[in-house]
Formats: structure tokens, sequence, C-alpha cells
């Protein structure tokens, strides 16, 4: 047993510096398509779930739908230009954050509604030694009566729908609801239809929406940062 | 025996069996009638070695054409057996008799086209779950509209999943579908009288999305990205296997390079799959250090998949035809000095794990599936290959540039959890060593040859990090996708879980489960 002790102590501390410092090592984010000025209609035409949309005076991207399919800057002239950050959270309408009292320690219940598996490692990745979200006081737990916080991933399937209202029943008040990645934020590529929703917010009140497909890690400890109230952005 | 000679055998024994072979490449169509289905089924899995890969039911012109897709060692090729009837009569007779790795596969095709199997002991409440949907719903029909929204069951709150219970004295203990820490959802049904579980009953389909439905009607490039999304943790290959079959289908010739790319991007999507479920290993064992050195290595994986494709699940990267972006030949080559340095910890925490006592004790002779079991149920990929059936499409049938790498395929014969842990430790190597050998036959050149899209039928399959998949792919006239089965890995692979679990203890239960590996996504689709 003790070789395992030497083991962990000879691997030293990778954590990330964030969020007190920038954290900007290659592949910790897929990116989003930037806002532009001038773009080509075939561009436009290009994207396959809408996500880029003309406005008046150039392009906005709709972010709750951009699944990272690069079909806007591979094989095309004229290519859209590429942000590679990770702060993406942003708070809901007119939804608000935690009391102070929830600073220091949240506990969250993680539930699947459907998601391809993607999602929910990266929700996984959160307790790896590179992220480490129990030194910001994120803590996992299995039940939702012990949560405050449910974390919802996938586009909510007919069948998950009763399971997913009883375990947000369960939670104790105040509780708020994270949706993470482009199907719980739109139904994504595969809803809505027969048996798949438009994203969680039609059956529960969304508090923090995390884009991106999947959010990497660090975007899901943006958001978790954001809906604690914590100012986490640096940038 | 080559495919020839088993057709001309099955001449012989059925005279009246129309046998097709210009169809599908490298492969050949049994016609058989009502009667003969199960016989030559059982024949061919049972006296010429075939392994039963999966159903695919289609409805086209208001005729049903069901194919069951048997796939054979090299020169065996594929077999389809393939029965018809105009689309009034519902009614065939059941293979799963004869082959049992069907059962699922029709109880599948009687709960979403209407269907039904004479002689199957078992059909009902399975993808559609009866206590969500009226009877009569056959999402998979031809003239079902995907995006109308249906009137769902009222809401029984009595209703119950159907009980066995096998022993005097027995309950069952109900799992999930919303359990544990992170993980996806699925139900069971533990059947127990205390301490030990006598049988499990896994319930699925909580994350049925319809996948296949909704790609009809589509083009290529749309179902492109439900192919690779319906399994996020396995996309590349899933997106290889589609890109495969439209690939055949309209006779592209793939460029050399992106041949070389995609070995290499599937050994690098295996790499670091298996390394996540080691990590799954270790920490359903409680083994903190071990799980958390694992963990170190996945995240650095994913982080290289990330920097060479944009993309930490490669995402966007097959297309038909090719690559959708080139690589940079050094980046591969340094990729490859971190990968180096990856296998080396591996080796490192391999040989720890293989002395501390506590670990082995709770995953050495738990959880066995015997080389029969995993055969007649046609279970795959390094679950299989744990009870000595090798069944490595890699191997078997090699497509991409794999009939030019040199690799094993590592096979054990214990069947238990600890073969299963060595099987994905071997695997971790030799997916490296091909990926060497990948980058060393990188030459310049094209990534991408034009696809030009054709009417017509194909399918193609893959050694995805799960087991074999195959992808099936019809398009239509108007060059939209008519008809899209994806045979998964995990779908075999759940089938024949239960054997695993039976007779072991409740602190058992999640270390087997570990040990499976099994995608909830891939299964349910």
């Amino acid at each position: 047993m003790s070789r395992w002790v030497v083991k962990g102590l000879q691997t030293g501390i990778v954590t990330t510096p964030y969020p007190r410092e920038k954290e900007d090592t290659p592949g910790i984010t897929p990116g989003f398509p930037k806002e532009c000025a001038a773009v080509s209609e075939e561009l436009l035409s290009r994207c396959p779930t809408g996500a880029l949309v003309k406005t008046g005076n150039g392009v906005a991207i709709k972010h709750e739908r951009c699944v990272h399919c690069y079909r806007c800057v591979r094989g095309v002239k004229g290519p859209a230009l590429w942000e590679t950050g990770f702060e993406w959270a942003r708070i809901k309408g007119q939804s608000s954050v935690f009391p102070k009292a929830f600073r220091k320690s949240l506990h969250i219940r993680v539930v699947d509604a459907g998601d391809c598996g993607a999602c929910i490692n990266e929700v996984k990745l959160l307790n790896n030694p590179f992220y480490n979200m129990h030194r910001l006081g994120f803590f996992i737990t299995p039940t939702p009566r012990k949560a405050d916080l449910l974390i919802v991933v996938g586009p909510v399937t007919e069948h998950m729908k009763i399971p997913l209202l009883k375990a947000y029943e369960a939670m104790p008040a105040p509780k708020r609801v994270v949706a993470v990645g482009a199907c719980a934020l739109s139904g994504g590529i595969f809803g809505p239809g027969f048996v798949t929703g438009a994203g969680v917010s039609d059956i529960l009140p969304v508090d923090v929406e995390v884009p991106g497909c999947p959010p990497p890690p660090l975007a899901i400890l943006h958001a978790l940062l954001t809906v604690t109230g914590r100012n986490a952005t640096l940038s | 025996m080559k495919i020839q000679d088993v057709i001309e055998q099955a001449r012989s024994l059925w005279p009246d069996i129309s046998i097709n072979l210009n169809t599908y490449p490298g492969s050949a169509e049994f016609q058989c009638g009502y009667e003969q289905i199960p016989p030559v089924c059982d024949w061919l899995f049972h006296q010429k070695g075939y392994c039963f890969a999966g159903l695919i039911v289609e409805e086209n012109n208001r005729q049903w054409d069901l194919y069951y897709l048997f796939t054979g060692r090299r020169e065996q090729g594929c077999i389809l057996a393939r029965v018809s009837a105009p689309v009034e009569e519902r009614a065939f007779k059941s293979v799963s008799r004869y082959v049992h790795a069907a059962d699922w596969h029709e109880r599948e095709a009687e709960d979403l086209f209407g269907v039904t199997f004479e002689g199957h002991p078992r059909l009902g409440d399975f993808i559609l779950h009866d206590d969500v949907w009226e009877e009569g719903v056959e999402p998979m029909r031809r003239g079902f509209d995907p995006k109308a929204v249906i009137s769902m069951r009222k809401s029984r709150p009595d209703w119950r999943p159907k009980r066995i219970l096998t022993a005097p004295g027995a309950f069952i203990m109900p799992v999930g579908p919303v359990f544990s820490g992170e993980a996806e959802s699925v139900h069971f049904q533990l059947e127990t009288i205390g301490e030990e579980i006598l049988c499990v009953f896994p319930r699925l389909f909580f994350k049925y999305r319809g996948v296949e439905k909704a790609a009809e009607g589509r083009m290529y490039s749309d179902v492109l990205l439900l192919s690779e999304r319906f399994a996020g943790t396995t996309a590349f290959s899933h997106a290889l296997a589609f890109c495969m079959a439209v690939e055949r289908l309209c006779d592209v010739t793939v460029p050399e390079r992106a041949q070389v790319l995609r070995v290499f991007f599937a050994e690098l999507e295996r790499f670091r799959s298996h390394l996540g479920t080691i990590e799954a290993v270790c920490n359903s064992t409680g083994l903190v250090v071990a799980a958390n050195q694992m963990a170190i290595l996945e995240e650095e994986a994913l982080r290289l998949s990330g920097a060479l494709s944009g993309h930490r699940y490669l995402f966007g990267l097959a297309v038909p035809g090719g690559f959708s972006q080139d690589v940079d030949d050094t980046a591969c080559k340094q990729g490859l000095i971190k990968l180096q340095e990856i296998v080396r910890i591996v080796d490192g925490i391999e040989k720890l794990l293989s002395n501390t006592s506590s670990f082995l004790d709770r995953i050495e002779e738990v959880g066995i599936v015997t080389g029969d079991q995993a055969e007649n149920y046609g279970m795959v990929g390094p679950v299989a290959r744990g009870s000595k059936c090798n069944n490595d499409l890699r191997f078997l049938q090699p497509y991409c540039m794999y009939d030019k790498v040199d690799f094993d395929v590592p096979c054990e014969k214990e069947g238990d959890g600890y073969a299963r842990l060595r099987i994905l430790f071997a695997e971790l190597r030799e997916s490296f060593h091909i990926m060497e050998q990948a980058v060393d036959m990188l030459s310049k050149g094209d990534i991408v040859s034009p696809c030009e899209i054709r009417p017509g039928v194909s399918f193609a399959g893959v050694e995805t990090p799960r087991g074999a998949s195959w992808h099936w792919v019809r398009i239509n006239e108007e060059g939209k996708i008519d008809r899209y089965r994806i045979i998964s890995p995990s779908f075999a692979n759940w089938h024949g879980f239960h054997f695993a679990s039976e007779n072991f203890a409740f602190q058992d239960f999640p270390i087997i489960l570990a040990t499976f590996g099994l995608s909830v996504a891939e299964n349910d689709r």
C-alpha cells in the first residue's frame, strides 16, 4: 500500500491555476466561432444547426446551438474567426444566483437526461486532479435530498422527464439548476422531436446555461463559480 | 472456408434459396422464405462459425425486409440472411431460439416496427417504456412523423416493470435511473435474498433519442452529426463507420493519407477510452491514488486530442471521402512522444496494481463470463476478448490501413474482471504501437476525395473502443438518408451483462459494471 502513497507524492501537483490565474494549455477547449462583420452566404449556409445568424451589421453566434462541427472554418474560403476561451456560462434571464451562505460549500447532483456520454464525462472530469473542484468547495452528492444544485445534461428524453422532475422536487430550497451542453440548452441535434425535448428549460427553471458540445470542464467550473456568485471572469 | 464454399453448401442444403452476390461488396445475401430463416441462421451460426452482428429491419414499398447480418473471419465475409413479406403480414419466425444473440434485436424490432416474432419468449416493454407510451406507437414505421408530438399514456403511478423472481424468499432491489455520482441513466432490478445478487435485469432505453428515426429524410451531412454525437465518448469510430458505409455506396476511394490518419485517430480514441475505463475500474474499487493517476492520463490524452484535432472528443474530423482538415506531421510525432510517456506511466501503474492484493481480491474471479456465454450472446470488444472470444474487426475484416500495420489482438481465457482489465492494458500498448506505425506511414497527399452521393444501400463495420459496430445506410433517389441503422457494441454487451453479476455480493456490482466499460448512450441511441 505504501507504494501508492509514494506514487501519489511523486506525481506532484497538476491542478490548474484557474480561477486565480489564466489557463491556456492547448486542448482544454474546443472553442467557438466569433462574431464578425462581413461573411459570405456560403458560410452561413454551411452551419447545420443555425448557430450562425445574420444580423444588420454582420454575424451573431447563437452559442446554445453551436455543436463545434467546424464547417464554418474548415474547407471553406474566408473562414469564420475562432475563439478559444472557456468562460461561457451565463445567468439566464431574470434568474438569481445563490445567496452568500453557499459560497464556501455547494453540493451538486448530476442528472443525465439523455446525453451522449461526452457532457457527463466532462462533468466527471471536474473531480480529476487537473481541475479538482473540491478545492473550491464543490462536491458531487449521490442523493438529490442533499443537493443544492442540479446539473442537467442532455436534451431531456421522454423517459427521463419524470425521473428528472422527481430529482428536482426532492431537493431542498433554495436550489438552482445549471443546464450543461448544447442539447440541454436547445435540444441540440436531437430535439425537439417525438422522443426528445428542446432543452431543460421546458421542464425546469434553468438559472445558469453553459453552451458547448460538450463544454470543457473549465467551462462547467466557470458555471459553478457563476452560480455561487463568485466573480470568476479573468478576461 | 471461403464464402464461395459456404454458398455452395447452402445451395445444396436449401435449393430454393436465391443467393445474391452483387448487392454489397464482399458479402452475400440469402433470400430466405418464412420457414427457412431460423434453420439458415442456425446453420450459419452453429455450423459455419459466423458471428451474429445484428438485425436490420426495413419497410420499403409496402414490404418488410428483415436482414440478419452475420460476419465471418476474413475470407468468410459477411452474409445477410434476408426474409421479406408484404407490409400487412406482421408475423415472422423468431431466430433467437437458435441464435440467442438475436433476442434483443427482435425485441427492438417488435417495439419500434410492430412486427412480431413467433416463438420469442418475451416481447413488449423494451425501448418504448410501457408506463410512458400508448400501445400501438410504432415510431420506425414509414409515415410516422418524427417531429410530431404524440399523446403519452396517462400517468399511472401504480405501473411497475415486470418483476421476475427465481428464488423463494427473494425480493427485488430497484436501483436507478438516477443513482450514484455521475452515472448514466439506467435502471437495475437486482433480485436478492439479502447480500447476494441472484439475478440482474437491467432496464435500459431511458435515454432513447430516436437517432435512427431522426436520420430519415435528412442529408448525409446532417446524419454525420448524429452518427458522431449519439455516443460522444466513441464519436470518431462511429463517424468513421458511417463515412465508410457512404463511401462504399458511392464508390469513393479515400486518399492514402486520410486512411492513415483515420487509423491514427481511431487508435488515439481507443487509447483515451481505455484509460477512462481503467480509471473507472480503479475508482470502483476505492483505490483512489490509482484512479487519480489514470484520471490525469485520461485528461492528458483528451488534451492531446484537442490540440491535434481541435476537439477533445474528435468531433467534426471524419467526413465521407476523407478528413475535414489536415494534421501536421510534426504535431503527430510530438504527440507520440507524449503518448509514449503515458504508456510508460501506465506500465508502472499496471505493475503496482498487479501487486496490490486488496485490489486483486475485488476483481479476480469476480464477474465471470464464460467463452460459451460470450459467443452465444454475440458479445464484442474487450469484454468478449476477456473470455477467449476474439472478434476484433480490425483483424477479421481489415478496413482503412489495418491490413498494413502489425498488431496483436490480446486475448484472455478467464473471463473475470481481471482478465478484462489486462485486455484493456494490453490493448492500450497495441494502440500505441499502431499509432507509431501510422505516423511512419504518413505520406504527402490529399486528405479528402470528392464524394458524389448515389442512391442505394451499404453497410460498414468498425472496431470501436467498446467493440464491433455496424452502420447500415440506405440513400434514396433524392440523395437523402432513407434508413440508418446503428448496431452498437454496448447493445450486445448489455445483453450478456447479467451473467457477470449473478451470484455475487452487492458490493461487487459496481466493480463488475466498471470492468464491462459499458456506455448507456451508445446502447440507447
